[in-house]
């Protein structure tokens, strides 16, 4: 594979911004909470890159993305709750003049996990829950047949363009609805939580786990990088760049277009879920919340105030909007007086963001990666009609459009 | 010799609307021939059946040696099979290199991943080279397709139907939008693809149809109205109704 320069440049910037992060941190000049910031930022980024392939490179909106991501953190959210409290309970049976018995063992992480939607038996879904190699499995496995299901029967079917949006957004609605119901096994609105104690490492301390997780988020956002410009890079790449441009014609040209989709939302659907394996023990909660219809289109909005259809834009836009999105709404950005009002950040910051996306669709199509090339000198070549090739016969603009 | 592409009673309503009745066509492995008719005669439904796009609602539609029926298949597995098509309005992908769109067209394995793991070896880069050199277009291997001239891109297209290697070649209005030298080396490449391969042209215009100098089949309604030379077919006088209104 020819690595670009692109490539280059945001491997560095990606090496470094995480070796000033380690140092600011061990210093003690940067906050354990901005660090884990820092670290979910970057797994957004490979959710970003996620979609940046399926829709900037192959033309297919998804706004359902954001649930494989979720799916991803519930997966890996369920060992780490159920090994979290097994140790709580064996230390608490410990005390007990009896050993515990296997099944009160059971029954104590059942009763520990679910008495706050008032059960107290483990549902099945919870059955690989004891294994991280088997719930590690699922983080792929479950979102990925979700993907390819749902792909399979859209795809099939030829729902394309708005249609096909419209149908990821009901599908993470209904994923959300359901896991809001507390009898869904997962803990209904409440959502998992503590993910942030990571079994057997209570010793180190989340200041290191923190760094750990950003290096490995960093690491993941590289690897993830340099696999999809491999992808993009080679005749997969033409081809779904094609499908973008005219579908009909590719199938004309032999190429099973419905294959392709399919291939390409299972794929993204697993990246953004181990991006979301990555994410929630870091912010140490989720909720069916995160699967909110909303969320997916945030990414829509990241990729496309980044620039579509460039890996790097994708990642510079989910990392940009969702750092500056944290900061106005932390609450920590002074109020604006405006004479007649004040203007309240964590209020208004929605509304600049969508002005934003608006301003990115009318006046940059090409979002922020689209300054790169006005930098490098690329973009549309400016005839105004002058002739068009030294080859004999060939139009003028002008007949060209007639 | 048998035919490579045999249609036979094919019958398409849209609506109620006959756009296809009752049409028997065939052609050889190695034929050029030329499809004339009307505005709304059945030309492009015709093309669009071969194709795979639209189903017929009865009749049949075989194909090759081995008689394979096409109307199970899709159109991506049509394309496979052999058959390539050149649309009226060029449509080549604008966004992408002429070199990428040639070596999207060239005849290699089709599946994710096969496509995923190709990369080109000094044969398919020297074939682009050489399908690029025949429709004039070498000079422009690194451009973006959608710079090109119109002229340009519809000799691309061409391009990129020979890189798939089809047995048989439909070809929707080639001409259009050609300046006279360009249309006299269409003319030659058509007739010279057609000393291999099965070539089929839809034209309205009756002077590329005789430079073409083939066989041409009539369509009218939806069903063949004469078929034979250029001359026998223009004193035919259903054809002349037809064309030049009932008076």
């Amino acid at each position: 594979m020819r690595i670009t320069r692109a490539t280059y440049v945001f491997l560095i910037s990606l090496i470094c911004l995480t070796l000033a992060a380690t140092v600011l941190a061990q210093a003690g000049l940067m906050s354990t909470s901005f660090v884990k910031t820092l670290g979910k930022t970057l797994c957004l980024c490979i959710a970003a890159l996620a979609m940046d392939l399926i829709w900037g490179y192959a033309g297919i909106l998804s706004l359902g993305h954001m649930a494989f991501f979720a799916l991803g953190g519930y997966m890996i959210g369920m060992w780490l709750m159920y090994a979290r409290t097994a140790e709580i309970v064996v230390a608490s049976l410990a005390n007990s003049p009896l050993p515990a018995t296997a099944a009160e063992l059971q029954q104590g992480i059942a009763s520990q996990i679910f008495g706050v939607v008032g059960a107290s038996d483990l549902p099945a879904i919870w059955g690989f829950a004891h294994s991280l190699p088997l719930q590690l499995l699922l983080v792929v496995a479950v979102p990925g047949l979700l993907a390819l299901v749902f792909g399979w029967l859209a795809f099939r079917a030829r729902v394309t363009g708005v249609y096909l949006s419209i149908l990821t957004q009901a599908m993470t609605l209904a994923l959300a609805l359901y896991l809001f119901q507390n009898d869904s096994g997962l803990r209904g609105n409440n959502g998992l939580s503590g993910l942030q104690n990571l079994p057997g490492l209570e010793a180190v301390g989340q200041d290191r786990l923190s760094l750990w997780f950003l290096w490995a988020s960093a690491l993941g956002l590289g690897l993830c990088y340099l696999g999809l410009a491999w992808i993009v890079s080679g005749k997969f790449g033409s081809v779904i760049r094609a499908i973008r441009d005219d579908e009909a014609r590719v199938r004309f040209l032999g190429y099973s277009v419905e294959s392709y989709k399919l291939v390409l939302f299972a794929l993204t659907a697993v990246i953004a879920a181990l991006a979301g394996a990555l994410y929630y023990p870091q912010a140490g909660i989720i909720n069916p919340a995160e699967l909110a219809p909303m969320a997916s289109i945030y990414l829509a909005v990241w990729v496309a105030i980044g620039g579509r259809g460039r890996l790097y834009g994708a990642v510079i836009g989910a990392a940009l909007v969702s750092l500056l999105s944290s900061w106005f709404t932390g609450g920590r950005v002074p109020s604006l007086p405006l004479g007649f009002g004040t203007l309240n950040w964590v209020d208004w910051w929605q509304v600049l963001l969508g002005l934003a996306f608006v301003g990115v669709t009318l006046f940059a199509p090409k979002g922020i990666g689209g300054l790169f090339d006005r930098l490098a000198g690329l973009g549309r070549p400016d005839r105004k009609g002058a002739p068009l090739g030294p080859d004999a016969g060939a139009l003028q603009e002008r007949e060209a459009v007639e | 010799m048998s035919a490579l592409l045999e249609v036979s009673g094919v019958t398409v309503s849209f609506d109620g609307f006959r756009a296809i009745n009752n049409l028997t066509f065939s052609i050889g492995p190695a034929e050029l021939r030329a499809i004339i008719g009307p505005n709304g005669a059945g030309k492009s439904t015709f093309m669009d059946i071969v194709t795979g796009k639209t189903r017929p609602d009865s009749g049949s539609v075989t194909f090759g040696e081995k008689s394979v029926s096409l109307l199970k298949l899709s159109e991506a597995d049509i394309a496979r099979a052999g058959i390539g098509r050149k649309f009226q309005r060029p449509t080549v992908f604008e966004d992408q290199t002429v070199a990428e769109n040639l070596t999207l067209a060239l005849k290699a394995a089709r599946s994710p991943w096969r496509v995923l793991g190709w990369r080109a070896k000094p044969a398919d880069l020297a074939r682009v080279q050489a399908l690029a050199a025949q429709v004039g277009l070498i000079d422009h291997l690194p451009r973006k397709a959608g710079e090109l001239s119109h002229g340009q891109k519809q000799w691309l297209e061409i391009a990129m139907l020979l890189a798939q290697e089809p047995r048989l070649l439909l070809v929707d209005e080639p001409a259009a939008g050609m300046t006279l030298a360009e249309r006299e080396r269409t003319t030659a490449l058509l007739t010279e693809i057609a000393k291999t391969r099965a070539v089929v042209v839809v034209e309205h215009d009756m002077d590329f149809v005789r430079r073409l100098n083939c066989r041409v089949t009539v369509l009218h309604e939806g069903a063949v109205l004469a078929e034979g030379s250029l001359d026998h077919v223009t004193k035919n006088k259903d054809v002349i109704d037809v064309y030049l209104g009932r008076g």
